[in-house]
This record gives structure tokens, sequence and C-alpha cells, in this order.
């Protein structure tokens, strides 16, 4: 992955707020999972720009809004 | 309402619900509502007038706020048909409670419907289609669709998640329905109580004998640890059984209706089996079989769309509404399976959203998919316009009682 990038972008998730709808699994499976117990992982927690629309549609899709999204600052 | 009253406009409340002229569109009376901004009001059969969300944004700011109440038990609750007003249908786990019970239940349930699980029962769910679809195919043409293929498909997975003996299936398909389209607080009353008898007996006796599914294992694990009640037990299986049957049984049923409406469409899944995913999410925009998101009270002032919603007013959000707004949607009537995103609320939104949305997506795939591809001359056997819709009185769940068709 890119972590010699500076202010890359950042992906976390609050597993707190998490109700397990999946719907981050759905839109960008490379960079969310889900545990056993059905709640959010985030496996990238530093995607490439190729992913940045998913996490997008990810974070807006999110019921229980659980994803932040820090994008980089070059915007990629 | 009282504090509303002095607000324009409540004169041109119209009655909710109103019955769909097409199944999987609005009724006209919703279009002029939304077309008047994505905050309205709607008279319910009590004469109740409460706020009526057409907005997509607005919808989704509303269901995610905290100071939006799901409780059904409490007194100013909206009751939008008469069954919810029967006490079987207000102490309702899951759906209509607010945290922190509506967590810890959840939490509970959530490791059986992730993703993954509900992936594993890919093989089940595809078993169950064929046999149904095997059973139509040596029996008919013609036959029912509704009777033979979307009532029984998902009233066979259910079951199987929560673990009920085969043999009491008829039973309970019976009895869910007459519990969803019961149209008196008393018939609902009745079919809840069969319902939840059952239930009952069968949950106590998973303490000592154990036995598959949902209810063996929480019967087992939780209840005998005392982390839940046997009461709550009863209740989060019955509103498993009622929410992953009739819901899915009508999307099967209307989005196969909306499939036949658009050959070119059905025509195209059928050649790119890759495609049925973004066909499911766009029978689901349309379909938007529970009509509305969310049955909500205020707890609080609440300003929204340059309105103020007051502590105590009912707030229906309407899927129906929000899953055509033209901010969000281009043409938005149009059935398009081209579109991408899943910028629907058919599963509702904020804390409530669907516990068993992938299984239900999983479970729509598969039907469209083998449905369509195992009896592809399969055709409507009366016009889309003449299946009777739900009449309003028995609440929002969007339906038909039959679906000839033949092949």
């Amino acid at each position: 992955m890119s972590a010699g990038r500076p202010a890359e972008a950042l992906v976390t998730a609050d597993r707190d707020a998490c109700i397990g709808a999946a719907q981050c699994a759905y839109s960008a499976p490379d960079v969310f999972d889900q545990d056993d117990d059905g709640y959010v992982l985030v496996r990238d927690p530093r995607p490439g720009p190729d992913a940045r629309e998913a996490v997008l549609e990810a974070v807006d899709l999110c019921p229980a809004r659980a994803i932040l999204f820090r994008e980089a600052a070059d915007g990629s | 309402m009282e504090n509303t009253t002095a607000l324009p406009g409540l004169s041109a409340a119209p009655p909710f619900p109103q019955q769909r002229a097409c199944p999987y569109q609005p009724p006209a009376a919703y279009e002029q509502l939304g077309a008047q901004g994505p905050l309205s009001r709607v008279t319910l059969f009590d004469g109740r007038v409460v706020w009526f969300v057409t907005g997509y944004p607005e919808a989704r700011l509303l269901l995610a706020d905290p100071r939006i109440s799901a409780d059904r038990q409490r007194p100013d609750y909206p009751a939008v048909a008469p069954r919810f007003q029967a006490e079987v249908a207000k102490r309702l786990v899951l759906i209509g409670m607010d945290p922190p019970a509506h967590d810890e239940h959840r939490r509970l349930l959530n490791p059986d419907f992730s993703r993954k699980r509900i992936a594993g029962l890919r093989p089940v769910v595809q078993g169950i289609v064929d046999q149904h679809v095997d059973r139509m195919l040596r029996t008919g043409p013609p036959a029912d669709l509704v009777r033979d293929f979307a009532l029984p498909v998902p009233s066979r997975v259910i079951s199987e998640v929560l673990g009920l003996p085969p043999e009491d299936l008829e039973f309970f398909q019976d009895a869910s329905r007459r519990l969803l389209q019961a149209t008196t607080g008393a018939e609902s009353q009745d079919a809840g109580r069969e319902l939840i008898g059952y239930l009952d007996a069968l949950a106590t006796r998973r303490r000592t004998e154990p036995g598959p599914g949902l209810i063996g294992r929480l019967a087992r694990e939780e209840v005998a640890a005392g982390r839940l009640s046997h009461a709550d037990l009863v209740q989060i299986a019955l509103v498993i059984l009622v929410a992953g049957h009739e819901t899915t049984a009508s999307t099967i049923a209307l989005g196969a209706i909306t499939l036949l409406d658009h050959p070119d469409r059905l025509a195209r899944m059928r050649a790119a089996p890759d495609t049925v995913p973004a066909v499911v999410e766009e029978v689901l925009r349309c379909v938007a079989v529970t009509d509305l998101a969310g049955v909500r009270v205020a707890t609080a002032d609440i300003p929204v769309a340059g309105q103020v919603i007051r502590a105590g007013d009912g707030v229906l959000v309407s899927a129906t509404m929000a899953n055509r707004d033209d901010r969000v949607h281009r043409d938005p009537l149009a059935f398009d399976t081209d579109r991408t995103g899943r910028s629907h609320l058919s599963f509702g939104y904020g804390i409530h959203q669907c516990l068993g949305q992938s299984l239900a997506r999983l479970e729509l795939e598969i039907a469209f998919s083998t449905l369509f591809t195992r009896i592809p001359t399969l055709r409507l056997a009366v016009p889309a316009d003449r299946l009777p819709t739900r009449p309003p009185g028995s609440g929002t769940v969007q339906g038909v009682n039959e679906l000839p068709v033949t092949w």
C-alpha cells in the first residue's frame, strides 16, 4: 500500500455506532468487511484513489453514520 | 398535533394510506404531495394529521435523528391502520423500540444476519427456490405465483433461519399472513396470539431440547444465561418471522410484475446474470414494499426544510416517495436497471435499518434469476391493471393476494 505518501486518505469506522447493516461491505468490499458478529472492520484504512468513489458511497449509505473518510490533501 | 393546527395547509392533508393504481408506482395523491416539497401532511384513519416526508435527504436526516422515537408504546405514537391499535402490535421488539433496549436486541441478532453468514445460505436458498420452480413446472401451467412461489419461498427460508420444525410451516404462513393483512384490531390480536402461543411453546422446548437456528441458539445461550428474557425471545422470533416473510414475498410478486412489464429489461437481465444485483436494487427502489420507511413520533421540536416538527407530532417517512426524489434520481418514475448505487429507503435508514437486508437481497437475486431463466416464457395470465392491490384499510405493506401466471 501507500505507506510513504504524505497526507494520505484515511478511513476509520466507529464500531460502537455500527449496526451491522453491511452497506459498506457492499459498496467497497476491498476496504470494509464484517467481523463474525456482523460489525464493521476496516480492512484497508488507507485505500488508493481507485477506491475513492466506493468509499464515499459507503460513507453516504451507512445508516448509522459510522464511517469517517478523511481525504488526502491532494484529493486522491 | 394541536401545536401545529395554526399552520397553513392542514386542510389540504389528504387521507393516508391510499391505494396504488399500479403495483410499483405511487398513488397520484402522494405524487402531488411530493411535488409540494419535502414535507407535507396527511390525515390518518382516526382523523389525526401527521407529517408526511417525501424528500430523500430530509427522510434520512429524520430517521437518523435521536429525537425521533420508534416506540410504539408511547401514547402519541401514530397508528396508520386500525390493526396497529391492537395491544399485540404495540409491544414490538426491534422495530417498535428505542435504544437502549433496541440496541441490546439487535446486538444479539446481528451475527446471524451478517453478510458472510447469509452468503453461506446461498445453496439452501437456491435449493428452496429450485424446489418450488420444479413444482410449478410439474403441475402447471398455469400457476398462482403468490401461492406457489412468492409466499412459500421466503417462508421456508426464514423458517430455516429461525429453526422451525418443517411440519409447522403451513400454520406459520397462514397465521403471519393473517396478522399482516388484518383490517381490524381483533383480527390482528387473534393471529398474533396464535403465533405468540406457538413460538412461546417452541422457545420453551428449545431450552431443554436443543434445536437448530436462531431460536435454538438464543434459547440455549442467551435465555439460559439470563441475558434475554423468554418473553423477548418470543417477540424477536415473531418480528423476524413477520418482517422476513411477507415483505420478501410481496417484493418477489411485485418485482415479477415490474419485470414482466419491462420485457427489454427482463431480456437484458436474463442475458447478463451479473446485472441481477442491480435489477434487485431497482426493484427494491420502485416497489418499496413497506411503503413507509418509518412511522415515528418527535420527542422534541425539530427544524427541518424550513418547518418545525413539534414534540409530539407524528411523522411518516415515505419510502415510496423518497425513493423518487428527483434531486437524487433522474427520471425517478422510470424503472431503470442501469442505475448505480443503492440510494433508496426500502430497508429504512438509521439504527432501525433492516436487519435482514442481506438475506432479502440474496433471496430476491436467486428468485428472479432462477424463475426467469428456468421459465423463460413466463407471463401474466391476466392484465397487470386488473390485479387487485391491497386495500388501504389493511395498512401500508404492498402486495397482491394472487398473481395468475402461465408459460
